[in-house]
Order: C-alpha cells, then structure tokens, then sequence
C-alpha cells in the first residue's frame, strides 16, 4: 500500500512554504494554515455574528452569545468569582480547540489537534501557567496541595508521592486524550473508507453505512473533547487559585 | 506515526505560538468586549423594563385606591344630600299643614260665629213678628187698638211661660 493511501497520510506535515530563522524551521505547513484558518474563523465568527449588537439576538448572534455564556458559567461553576479575569484564557482555548476539531472534520482539511505537539503544548501552556498562578498566590503555601489533610502521617509517605505524579501527568493526559480522540476518529474515517472502495459497489454500503454514524459520533466528539479540554483547565485553575481538594 | 517526527515540531509549536497569542489578542480586545457589551445592556433594558413595570403598577394601585376613595366620598356626600333634602321636605310639609290647621280652625270658627248671629237675629225677629201677629190678632178680634207696649209685654210674658 503506498503511502498516499495509509490511514495516517492525512497526518503528515506539508511544509507549503519553507521559511528558516536562524537555523529554527518556521516554515508554513498545512497545519500553520488550518491554524490561521481557525482563527479568522473563529474571529469572523464572533465579530460577524454580533455585528448587528441586536437586543433580540438571531440565530447566528445566539450561537455566539451562547459560546461566551457556556465558558462563562463553566468558570463561574468551576473556578468561581476570581477566575473571571482569566476568562479570555479559557474561551480562546476553547473556541482554538473547538474550531481546529470541527475544520478537521470538513473532507480534505488538516486536522490540528491530532498533533500530540499541538495539543501537548496547549495542556503545558495550561499547566504552567496555573502551576505559576498557584505558587504566586499562596507562596510555599502551595506545597500543601500535595498533602492531603486529616490523613495518619505513615500514610502520606505513600499518598505524597501519588499526588505529585497525579499532578505532573496531567499535561501528558490532558494532551494525549485530546490527540487520541482526533487520530482514532479520523484514523477509524480513513480506514472505513479504504473498506467502502474495496468491498466494491455491493457489499461497499456497509462500511458507507458505518462512516454515516461515524461521523455524527465525531462531531460529537468534537465538541465534547473541546469541552472536557476547558473544563479540566478550569479545575486546574481552581486547584490552583484554592488549593483545596 | 507522522506525529511523532520530530523535525516537524519546530514549525508547529512557532505557529501554533502565533497564532494562539493572535487569537488571544483578537478574543481578549474584539470579541469578548463586543459579546459581553450587548449581553450587558440586555441585561440592563431588561431589569429597567421590570422596574418601569413596577413603577407602572404601583401607579395603577394608586389610581385604583384614589378612585375608591372619590367612590366612597361621593357615596357619602350623596348620602347626606337625600337624607337632609328628606328632612327639608319633611319641614315644610308639617309647616304647610300646620298652616292648613289653622286657617280650616279659623274659618269653622268664623262659620260658628255666623250661624249663631243668624239665630240670634232670627230669634229677635221672632218676637217682633210676634207681636206684630198679636197686635193685628187682637184688633181684628175685639177692634181695640192695643198699645205697643202691652202687645209686647204680653208676648214676652207668653214666651216666658213656652220657655
């Protein structure tokens, strides 16, 4: 089977412009191109939609008014009143990963957040950043998250350890749960339609049938894993602005 | 795995730099403002309507408890005109009727007064026919002229012994 037509074809980076700084590639792939995409998207989106600024929204200007009230209270649930200010952080997250998840599943586009890269560097930017935030509010104090409170003291030889594992994986599994969902979804899409093109006109309907379901599942999919990305980045915060358990 | 080549990082983590921060910019100073500008005065129109609408209510109860009120004024002030037009009128007809009384009172009296002078005239107009009968009785029976006097005298002593 020739490259072109693996599966996993659809992942590989094209460098449509090769562009170098000082010895860093920074040439412009077709994954730098589905990002810029997202972004006008999601910027048109939100500024085309609310042009009218009409008291009685539309359905397009409802769409957008609903985007920035589900992260809103997402963060007044989650975080409470103080994680206000970092409500841009958590909506641009969110409508990133959204949009780079929803243009993935529109034929013959480029799947950003299939990129364990991409997705590893959105959760790390996550975990420092709410790792800073902690040890700036509470100092040494933070420390303290690791140890649980009202457990025997023989105990916390063991449950120290686990907490601060738990807590150093999280980027790993807020990353790879993202990246995991995009490449199964699409790798399963790929593999599908090998089978519709080899079974041939007559028994090719079922595999059809099956891509049929398959991507109502991922449009799904999209959406859910956007909103476990954020939510979790909310829980984080809280953690971390907190420091309870 | 393409994912997991290496040499293709670089590239992405700079764009993926560019952008994110791009798109950060753009929420941060375009969209958010924007959304948040036309949920809060929603959120304002909508609480100023509630409040006109209070307001309007209040006003309407007012107007209600003020019109009960006139309702209640007027019954009582109309009230009070039957009850002393009534007594007015009672007034006047005890007075027309007294008036009545004694103006019937008067004229009976005034009748009494008469028919007694009528009898009295006519009992003294008795006693002249009388003796005028007698005086002519007495000369047609024995030609003799009696005086006035003794005609009368007689009379009255006659009248004396009917009495």
């Amino acid at each position: 089977m020739a490259s072109e037509h693996s599966p996993l074809a659809q992942f590989e980076i094209k460098r449509l412009v090769e562009w170098n700084v000082g010895g860093l590639d920074v040439s412009f792939t077709n994954a730098s191109l589905f990002m810029v995409i997202a972004i006008a998207a999601i910027t048109l989106f939100l500024t085309w939609s609310m042009r009218g600024r009409a008291m009685v929204p539309g359905r397009m200007q409802s769409m957008a008014e609903i985007s920035y009230e589900f992260i809103a209270n997402m963060i007044k649930d989650n975080v409470g009143s103080d994680g206000r200010k970092y409500f841009p952080f958590i909506f641009t997250l969110f409508m990133f990963v959204l949009f780079c998840n929803l243009l993935g599943m529109i034929p013959y586009t480029f799947t950003v957040t299939s990129q364990i890269i991409v997705t590893f560097a959105l959760a790390a930017l996550v975990f420092v950043g709410v790792t800073v935030i902690g040890i700036v509010r509470h100092g040494f104090k933070f420390l303290t998250f690791f140890v649980p409170s009202g457990v025997p003291v023989v105990l916390l030889v063991i449950l120290v350890p686990i907490e601060v594992i738990s807590y150093f994986v999280r980027p790993i599994s807020l990353s790879v749960r993202l990246f995991a969902n995009m490449l199964a979804g699409h790798t399963l899409l790929k593999v599908f339609g090998g089978f519709v093109v080899s079974l041939g006109i007559y028994l090719g309907w079922l595999p059809l049938g099956f891509i049929v379901v398959l991507t109502g599942l991922e449009f799904l999919v999209a959406f859910l894993q956007a909103y476990v990305f954020a939510i979790l980045s909310c829980l984080y915060l809280n953690d971390a602005l907190h420091l309870h358990h | 795995m393409p994912q997991l080549n290496i040499a293709d990082f670089p590239p992405q983590l700079v764009w993926l730099a560019i952008s994110f921060v791009i798109l950060y910019i753009l929420m941060a100073k375009l969209a958010i403002p924007g959304i948040s500008e036309v949920l809060e005065s929603r959120q304002n129109r909508i609480s100023s309507d509630l409040e006109e609408a209070k307001r309007l209510s209040e006003d309407a109860d007012k107007a209600k408890a003020d019109y009960e009120e006139a309702l209640a004024e007027a019954r009582a002030k109309a009230h009070g005109i039957v009850s002393e037009l009534k007594a007015s009128m009672a007034k006047e007809q005890d007075a027309s009727k007294a008036e009545l009384d004694a103006k019937l009172a008067k004229k009976a009296q005034a009748a009494e007064a008469s028919i007694l002078k009528a009898k009295e005239s006519a009992l003294s107009h008795v006693r002249e026919i009388a003796a005028d009968t007698a005086k002519s009785a007495v000369g047609k029976l024995v030609a003799f002229d009696v005086s006035d006097k003794d005609v009368e005298a007689a009379v009255a002593s006659s009248m004396k012994g009917d009495a």
